[in-house]
């Protein structure tokens, strides 16, 4: 199952610059392992020990923010897209 | 209205959804920015050229060289000089009609409320995670709509946040991440434009507010990549456990 996965600027240093990549998985949290076996050290940017996204990260499935959904339980279908959006401090 | 106002917003009277009692609202407006920096600077020159009546501007740094690849309200000449000075300079020289309002300091925790006080909306404009949460916690405390925006390399986001109608700041973030675990835009970078484009839709969404036109940005995130021109709307819910708006607050200051 492919799934479109945005990754933000703060974090294409880790995907060798890449801003959209593409994993697999039929949750959150397998979508998220498969992106770390492709970009190692990625998940520990996004999630704590425990596997939950940081308070400083959303993630959204066409949109929608998993916090809302079944958070990293999340399901996933063929061709969703996953936008990561870290919090930004810039002025 | 004089006939000079008149001259000065004529195209904004002719608009059926401005007109002249539009126009007035907008004159009678008063609105704080938090931080003349990236964002700041274009959100204030357009605030200031729309006529808002009276426009407060919180910064506490002075004018160096790095700021002017994107600090539209400062320049070459004021390197050294207070930003809030320089952008009431710049502001007053673009509408004098304008009464600007400068205080060279940090925003607190001790000290929003009473900077807040006399103003109807805030923008955030900052450059850091503690003067966010501190403008949250006080817009929703004292009930005064915010606008959230934030830039970083390429990206940029924005949000409107009315307290008691939908999600605020902390309820996008719960968290701000632990200093140290992402660079600021000093060590990864900025482009100059961004702000450019970020400022002014939080000066839009002012404007909207004062007028009651038109759909605001709550409970939207607003994103924009400027390198794959990509805006994206994501939908933000507000979180009952909230530490700065859910029902414990609620309930806490009751």
């Amino acid at each position: 199952m492919s799934i479109t996965v945005k990754v933000p600027a703060s974090l294409s240093h880790l995907t060798g610059g890449k801003k959209t990549v593409e994993c697999t998985g039929d949750n959150i949290a397998a979508c998220l392992t498969s992106l770390e076996a492709q970009f190692p050290g990625i998940k520990d940017k996004l999630c704590n020990e425990k596997g939950d996204a940081f308070g400083f990260i959303n993630v959204f499935v066409n949109g929608e923010n998993v916090r809302y959904l079944q958070g990293m339980d999340t399901p996933l279908q063929e061709g969703d897209e996953l936008t990561i959006i870290p919090a930004i401090a810039g002025g | 209205m004089t006939e000079e106002q008149k001259e000065r917003y004529s195209r904004h009277i002719v608009m059926p959804e401005v007109g002249e009692e539009g126009q007035k609202k907008i004159n009678k407006a008063r609105v704080i920015l938090v931080g003349a920096g990236g964002l700041g600077s274009p959100a204030g020159y357009y605030l200031a050229a729309a006529g808002v009546g009276r426009i407060g501007i919180i910064d506490h740094d002075v004018v160096e060289l790095s700021n002017l690849q994107r600090q539209i309200l400062h320049n070459t000449e004021r390197l050294g000089k207070p930003k809030v000075e320089s952008a009431r300079q710049t502001l007053e020289s673009l509408n004098p009609e304008v009464s600007v309002i400068t205080y060279q300091e940090r925003l607190t925790a001790e000290n929003a409320c009473k900077l807040f006080k006399d103003y109807d909306i805030v923008i955030d404009c900052s450059d850091n995670y503690d003067t966010r949460y501190i403008s949250n916690e006080t817009c929703i405390h004292t009930g005064k709509p915010l606008i959230y925006g934030a830039v970083f390399r390429f990206e940029g986001q924005a949000m409107t946040i009315i307290p008691d109608a939908g999600p605020c700041y902390q309820c996008l973030y719960p968290a701000p991440p632990p200093p140290g675990i992402v660079l600021s835009p000093r060590e990864a970078g900025l482009f100059g434009v961004l702000p450019g484009l970020i400022g002014p839709i939080q000066a839009t969404e002012a404007l909207k507010l004062i007028l009651g036109r038109g759909e605001l940005l709550t409970g939207r995130l607003l994103s924009y990549n400027a390198l794959t021109m990509e805006f994206a709307k994501l939908k933000v819910q507000k979180d009952p456990h909230c530490p700065a708006c859910g029902k414990a607050v609620k309930i806490l200051q009751s």
